[in-house]
């Protein structure tokens, strides 16, 4: 009976793999979600994995905010014409010539117009009926119950009371023209889950994960990092260099780094399973409100 | 096998990771934060754990959030700052005073809390050095049944809870009742607030035989009990100390070592083709992820609908060929023969079919706040097909709590009921208790493309056993206005072939009293017959005709076709008319059909007949009355009776009659 069965991890990837062709199936046009960060990174290779020896079918889409880390773009870039994928990049034009940035509007405005109003510009732009997106259902305790399908209506809009029941693996695809749904192939996946996969899979990450010393200055008990001269002058002088790593990747001035030691997946996972720390802690935007996560999917991001 | 291709069947598993890992010392995390392991080792031995997906079900306040809290912060896998978070609910909303809530740990959704809207499931992870869990964590308020059920279509196991205060209640029944409608094969009832009761071992037993009584009726191969409190943390981990008298495993060891991979089936090949590869010219490739058996290359299979065989060149996947995938793998498959394949047929082996089929049934959870409209067509999916689908009847509905079946024409939200479908293609399936993944499917709501419904597919009865199941033929006969029930069928199942007993006579010479004998005699051996005669036809339908010569006629008509209608169903009718004249007689005969009449003459004197009914005949000879037969009307003594019988044996006659039809095969046929 042993040699019929799966490890938790490669259920997991059959899984994935089954959600990802299931949308492929069903959708006239679904794109790919592609944040640069380790879980998209995972995605996409399970996207590789599930039409190989094809190529994946449909295009990666990459949203700018325009204050991404730089070194991001760089991986970005270049990961994507080694394997040559079909990646669009999309940013909010007129957000962007308005200047629109963390350090000169807040938080809040900036997310909304160059992350959230961003995403639904590009969505549109290309009248995507289904995108795939990296998030899992232990990230944060509103995700818990989140659907694999997620339905969302004209206004890329998620109603808490009109989702659809989802059983077993029968995904249910039927959507009216301009509906669409959101898939989440990696929900049964852990922090840990992902680190493993990565490692056993040799999957490249951006090294801003692993920890060296970089430029960074402490914004409210926040250590971020110098990536830019778009950083005010004033916090500049207060840059030290510090060995830190970050946790998660988001837009520079609104993700923490943590001080570790860890350069290797081995180190991160140990740091991870000893010091305990959600990861989510050091992304900026959450500390808004306690259900910023479940406000923002509201308005249509994630 | 002997080809130097690089087949292996687990990309995770290679030697090169294999750290010996000793699965009889299972490695608490906490290992790792002491250091006692190095971090290779660990990473080693996580990435062995399979997955086990469970249920937790419960009546508001058993305290299922209390468990579910404990496991994931005793498992050590909650990470510090929610714990931070955690002290500060706690003091704001939680009920246990310093000590931590373990139940606010479950309860993080904000707009459930605040604005009451229901979530059907909440999803939780955790794991320990063997296994990861899964838990679907389903809230007990009155949307319980679609809650449940979505919860338990994607567990292995389930742990009801129930109050050892309260023992086995009907929310515990209707639980069960749930967990083995979708075919969870392995049931622990977890018997919490043990505190409460002074951990009694007489009230557990209560509780577990009470339980068990019950599950008789249910099919649930496989039930543990454990006592525990939740609270207190007795058997949630750690074996408690205070109930030395049982001897059984916590709750979360028995997780841990819970065997659950043979629940998959191994045996029946079914390959659901889910996307069609086409890179290039020379590959083409149809990937799936094998519902159920073990897909071989080498292996013959058939292909559904087509019927078309040929042999599995290769098993591909990305970390190269297999030798062969069994479920739940996701793979792709090339064939030695160029076939068309598209999305939705299914690859089976030819010695080992599915039902394919358009009329089934299945038990029918109704998820939609739309009732149940048996004049829409509604979507099915099913596997990785979809199609249309008519649900032809309810067949019975199922009380949650009582598990009483009842009659009912249409589901509404979170009724369970029996129900007979018909697809517009056939569909390749097993029955659910065979099969989940083919024996599962989802109705789709054509207008607001809701998943208004899921089903279960029920062993496959024999087509003659269903109702309703409509045909082309069927249309077609419908169409021309032919019964679909036919003479054969009715032959059998009445024992007897429709026909007319004639019994002509005149006024007063016992016609009657022959016919009613006969019928009760008929009916009393179990023929379905039918007796007409003069008053009471003509008190109704005919009441309008009189008794002259040529309403007589018209009277004759009409009961010559109620009897052919009668015959036509199969069912004997017997008749009394006086019916005087030999040709409408003749005409009676030529519409009931001639096989069918059996004409009876009661040969009774004038004598007799006046000495029966004087007032009539004085009546006529005064002039009073007109048009009586044998009077002032000729009666016309039949020629071609079967039999003419004397009046004054109707017991014997009657005897002689039941002969005759027994003789003629007419009553009873066989
Ligand atoms: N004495 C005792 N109380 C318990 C136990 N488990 C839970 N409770 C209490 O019962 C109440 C309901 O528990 P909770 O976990 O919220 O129940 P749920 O509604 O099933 O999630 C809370 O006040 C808990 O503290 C137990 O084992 N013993």
């Amino acid at each position: 009976m042993k040699a019929y069965s799966l490890t938790n991890l490669k259920e997991l990837e059959a899984e994935a793999i089954y959600i990802i062709r299931e949308v492929a199936a069903e959708f006239q046009n679904p794109v790919m979600l592609y944040s640069i960060g380790k879980d998209s990174s995972v995605m996409v290779r399970l996207a590789e994995k599930a039409f190989y020896p094809g190529k994946v079918p449909f295009p990666l889409m990459h949203i700018d905010s325009k204050w991404k880390f730089r070194e991001m773009i760089e991986f970005r870039d270049n990961y994507a014409r080694e394997k040559g994928w079909d990646l669009i990049v999309h940013y909010n034009k007129e957000g962007f010539e308005a200047g629109i940035g963390p350090f000169t509007h807040g938080s809040k405005v900036h997310t909304d117009v160059m992350k959230t109003q961003a995403l639904l510009q590009g969505l549109d732009k290309y009248k995507f009926d289904a995108a795939f997106g990296g998030a899992r259902r232990d990230e944060e305790k509103s995700r818990a119950k989140e659907r694999i399908f997620s339905f969302r209506d004209r206004f890329h809009q998620w109603d808490p009371k009109n989702q659809r029941p989802e059983l077993w693996d029968i995904y249910n695809a039927k959507v009216h023209k301009g509906e669409s749904i959101r898939v989440f192939p990696l929900s049964n996946w852990t922090e840990l889950d992902i680190w493993q996969y990565i490692r056993l899979e040799k999957i490249p990450i951006v090294p801003l994960y692993y920890a060296k010393e970089r430029p960074v200055v402490n914004l409210d008990g926040n250590l971020i990092l110098v990536d830019d001269d778009r950083m005010p002058e004033e916090m500049r002088q207060r840059a030290e260099m510090r060995k830190v790593r970050f946790r998660t990747l988001g837009c520079y001035p609104l993700t923490g780094a943590v001080e570790s030691e860890a350069d290797t997946i081995e180190k991160i996972v140990e740091e991870m399973m000893t010091i305990t720390k959600s990861e989510r802690t050091t992304r900026v935007i959450d500390f808004d409100q306690e259900a910023s996560m479940e406000q923002k999917k509201r308005e249509g991001y994630f | 096998m002997n080809e130097k291709t690089n087949i292996k069947n687990d990309g995770f598993t290679a030697a090169e990771n294999s750290a010996p890992v000793n699965p009889s010392e299972p490695l608490r995390s906490s290992d790792t934060a002491e250091g006692g392991m190095d971090i290779l080792a660990f990473l080693n031995q996580d990435q062995q754990k399979d997955l086990l997906r469970f249920l937790t079900a419960g009546s508001v306040d058993d305290g299922k959030s209390t468990l579910i809290g404990r496991l994931l912060f005793d498992s050590k896998k909650l990470y510090e700052d929610q714990l931070s978070a955690l002290e500060r609910d706690s003091k704001r909303e939680g009920h246990a005073g310093d000590d931590i809530d373990y139940a606010l740990l479950t309860d993080g959704l904000k707009a459930e809390r605040e604005q009451g809207i229901t979530i059907d499931v909440a999803y939780r992870y955790f794991s320990t050095a063997r296994r990861k869990f899964i838990i679907a964590d389903t809230p007990g308020h009155e949307q319980y049944t679609r809650n449940m059920v979505t919860g338990a279509s994607t567990a292995n196991l389930a742990i009801i809870l129930v109050d050892a205060t309260a023992g086995v209640i009907t929310q515990t029944r209707r639980h069960t009742f749930l967990v083995s409608l979708l075919g969870i094969k392995h049931v622990v009832l977890a018997v919490n607030k043990m505190d409460l009761v002074g951990y009694s071992q007489e009230v557990f037993d209560k509780i577990c035989n009470d339980y068990r009584n019950f599950i008789t009726q249910l099919d649930i191969p496989d039930v543990h009990f454990i006592p525990l409190s939740a609270l207190k943390g007795d058997n949630v981990v750690e074996p408690s100390q205070k109930m030395p008298w049982y001897h059984g495993k916590s709750v979360l060891e028995f997780l841990e070592i819970i065997h659950i991979n043979s629940d998959r089936n191994f045996n029946d090949l079914r390959y659901p083709v889910q996307y069609v590869l086409r890179p290039d010219h020379d590959f083409r490739g149809f990937s799936a992820r094998v519902a159920s058996g073990i897909i071989r290359r080498g292996d013959t299979i058939k292909v559904l609908p087509s019927g078309k065989t040929s042999k599995i060149r290769s098993v591909v996947s990305y970390d190269g060929d297999l030798e062969y995938a069994f479920p739940p793998q996701s793979v792709t498959v090339t064939l030695e023969d160029e076939i068309d394949i598209s999305r939705g047929d299914m690859l089976v082996h030819p010695d080992n079919m599915p039902h394919v089929e358009r009329h089934f049934e299945a038990m029918l959870v109704w998820m939609d706040e739309k009732p149940m409209d048996l004049s829409t067509n509604y979507f099915i999916k099913h596997t990785t097909n979809t199609t249309k689908v008519r649900i032809d009847e309810v067949r019975y509905k199922v009380d949650v709590n009582t598990l009483v079946k009842s009659k009912l024409d249409w589901l509404s939200l979170n009724d369970i009921g029996r129900v007979v479908l018909t697809t517009t293609k056939p569909i390749f399936f097993d029955p659910y208790r065979k099969n989940r993944q083919t024996g599962s499917f989802i109705l789709i709501d054509p207008i607001t493309h809701n998943t208004c419904a899921v089903g279960m597919i029920i062993d496959r009865l024999s087509i003659k056993d269903l109702p309703s199941r409509i045909t082309d033929a069927d249309r077609e006969k419908i169409a021309n206005g032919q019964p679909l029930v036919s003479e054969a069928v009715r032959t059998t199942r009445y024992n007897q072939r429709g026909s007319t007993i004639w019994i002509t006579g005149l006024h007063g010479s016992g016609k009657n009293e022959l016919a009613f004998i006969l019928e009760r005699n008929l009916f009393e051996k179990g023929a379905v017959v039918v007796s007409l005669d003069g008053s009471s036809v003509r008190s109704g339908l005919n009441r309008e005709l009189d008794f002259s010569p040529a309403d007589r006629a018209e009277h004759l008509r009409r009961v010559a076709h109620v009897c052919r209608l009668l015959n036509d169903q199969g069912i004997i009718a017997v008749c009394s008319f006086i019916s005087p004249d030999a040709s409408l007689r003749k005409q009676v005969a030529q519409i009931i059909g001639e096989a069918r009449f059996h004409l009876i003459y009661m040969d009774a004197t004038m004598e007799f007949c006046r000495k029966n009914k004087p007032e009539l005949y004085e009546k006529a000879d005064r002039g009073a009355t007109e048009f009586l037969p044998g009077v002032d009307l000729p009666f016309d003594r039949p020629e071609n009776a079967c039999f003419a019988f004397n009046p004054e044996k109707n017991s014997e006659n009657v005897e002689v009659i039941l002969d005759y039809l027994a003789e003629k095969k007419i009553f009873p046929f066989a």
